[in-house]
């Protein structure tokens, strides 16, 4: 049963030569075998054990990866039709960190279609099932990651949040995800989506897992010109801390929007806050109502000038019939992307096309300011934010999936970090009257993960799911 | 309002082209969505600087360093069509 441990308890094990990083691997490889069937968390699972013999932290045990960044040799499909022959030809930074520390590689995960959605429906390879309920979605995009490290056939994970894609299904599967600060982890070798707002970042069972991948995926890196030049640190160091004085905003106008029990969740959370010495408080952030039409223009406005490049010319599929170059691009293009990908490239055409720029996209970046100008006031007097992670629990397949607005007000509390490029975590808070993982959301200001890691170890103390998570 | 005439000129822009019924699916929900980015108009944005990007971004500078690239054999693994050095594209140009 060591697929059901920790990572940091495998290390440990390993480290003493209680058990080997094979006898590791192989029990994660079995339980995928046994449940994969059932979750299809994974787009690729590397059957064949791949040792690592730099030596490192990670003692040879393996991460599972979103299937949107490189592992060199191995496909990168994006969960896309367009990508679903193509193979990696380099390692992206994270994957290159994590194999110099010492980590393996398990398989690729399940995203909605290049990272656009938020129900894991999207995949060219079929829905990713939550582990708590298969009759419901694990969240998106990384919900290949989140269900399978909930259900334990992955130690840990990474994925990848452009408005929420790895803390909404955390949220929604009971697992720890965590957006990093934009720019602190180097997106060298993930496929872009929407450039100013991608950021790549862990999926555990805890939160010292978290801060362990954290500590090893951060870093500059000349591979990617947006990558902050901030050194690295060892976030383990704030795990376990008094958080005695903690000043939180909770931000109030979110929870009208929400069902009764994530109302009652962040009831329970706030005396869970206060009882450790945080002094909570509300706070107003004006215009983050905004934020999802303020996302839903910036980010297919980005898309739809990132996913220029697939052509049929350089990389992956190419339609079998066409009559000149331009043809084959039209055609490639419109068998090789599904519905919600041609969707936002082309409200991303249109809100950058003539006539209509100034009306949304110059708009929607002038908003933007005004949503990072909310966050700055209020980090001048609060140390974190607090507001759900999503407004309800895990819903149901197929019931979001013809009504893309529903979707995307699904993220209406992630988006905000990702337009403001702060980091994020959600971690587990409570469980619905249907017994479906709820999320609690934790935002610093830029670049402040200390705080985040600080405020998740203290509150985890006091609640989590150990125990409770789908292992048996 | 976007109608479909408006969903193939925008179709036609971004390289797509869609099926008749989807036009429709597609008119329908582009309205959806922009009428619900409508609420941006209560805003007064008028004195506000556009934040084309979030955090202080630096330009990067560095040496113009001669480096080994990537390995064409393999980049051209992964080409629909290749005469075994260049990406091969149906003809371009006509006579």
């Amino acid at each position: 049963m060591l697929y059901k441990k920790t990572l940091y308890d495998l290390m440990e094990l390993v480290k003493n030569r209680e058990a080997t990083q094979r006898e590791v691997y192989d029990s994660v490889l079995e339980r995928i075998h046994r449940k994969e069937d059932e979750i299809n968390a994974y787009v690729t699972v590397f059957e064949r054990y791949d040792e690592n013999k730099n030596g490192g932290i990670f003692e040879g045990l393996p991460v599972a990866i979103k299937d949107n960044m490189h592992i060199n040799g191995k496909p990168t499909t994006c969960s896309s039709k367009i990508l679903s022959n193509f193979t990696a030809v380099f390692d992206a930074t994270v994957v290159k960190k994590l194999r110099e520390n010492g980590a393996t590689f398990i398989g690729k995960t399940n995203l909605d279609e290049f990272a656009m959605g938020s129900s894991t429906e999207t995949s060219f390879y079929g829905v990713t099932k939550n582990p708590w309920d298969i009759t419901r979605v694990p969240g998106g995009s990384s919900g290949g990651s989140a269900a399978a490290v909930a259900s334990g056939e992955a130690i840990a994970a990474l994925g990848s949040d452009t408005g929420g894609s790895i803390r909404q299904p955390a949220s929604l599967c009971g697992v720890v995800g965590l957006k990093p600060t934009y720019g602190r982890v180097s997106r060298y070798g993930l496929v872009a989506f929407a450039s100013s707002l991608d950021q790549i970042g862990p999926i555990t069972r805890d939160v010292k897992d978290a801060a362990i991948l954290m500590s090893t995926i951060c870093g500059h890196d000349f591979m990617d010109s947006t990558s902050a030049n901030v050194s690295c640190e060892d976030f383990t160091k704030y795990l376990n801390q008094s958080v005695n004085g903690m000043r939180i905003g909770i931000y109030e106008a979110a929870l009208k929007d929400c069902d009764n029990d994530v109302q009652k969740a962040m009831d329970e959370s706030v005396k869970i806050l206060e009882s450790l010495g945080c002094e909570v408080k509300p706070i107003e952030l004006l215009h983050a109502r905004y934020a999802v039409s303020d996302y839903y223009i910036i980010a297919p406005a980005e898309a739809s000038s990132n996913l220029e490049r697939y052509d049929g010319a350089k990389y992956g599929f190419r339609a079998d019939e066409y009559e000149d170059l331009k043809d084959m691009y039209i055609k490639t293009r419109s068998e090789g992307f599904g519905d919600e990908v041609k969707r936002r490239i082309m409200l991303g055409t249109y809100v950058l096309s003539s006539g209509y720029y100034d009306a949304y996209y110059l708009k929607a970046q002038k908003l933007r300011s005004l949503i990072k100008q909310d966050f700055d006031s209020v980090f001048r007097d609060f140390d974190c934010i607090i507001m759900p992670t999503t407004p309800t629990e895990a819903f149901k397949i197929g019931e979001k999936a013809d009504n893309p607005l529903q979707m995307y007000l699904s993220d209406i509390f992630t988006i905000p970090a990702n337009l403001t490029g702060i980091p994020a975590i959600s971690i587990p808070n409570g469980l619905s009257v249907n017994g479906l993982p709820l999320g609690l959301q934790i935002m610093a200001d830029a670049f402040r993960e200390d705080i985040i890691f600080k405020v998740a170890s203290a509150f985890e103390t006091e609640f989590n799911l150990k125990g409770k998570l789908p292992l048996d | 309002m976007v109608d479909k005439e408006e969903v193939k000129r925008i179709a036609k822009l971004a390289m797509l082209e869609l099926e008749e019924n989807q036009i429709d699916k597609f008119a329908s929900q582009f309205n959806e969505i922009l009428n619900y980015m409508k609420q941006i108009n209560e805003l007064d944005l008028s004195d506000c600087e556009a934040a084309f990007h979030i955090t202080e971004l630096q330009n990067v500078f560095r040496e113009d360093e001669v480096k080994p690239s990537m390995n064409r054999d393999l980049i051209l693994k992964n080409a629909p069509e290749t005469d075994g050095e260049s990406f091969k594209v149906p003809k371009v140009i006509e006579r």
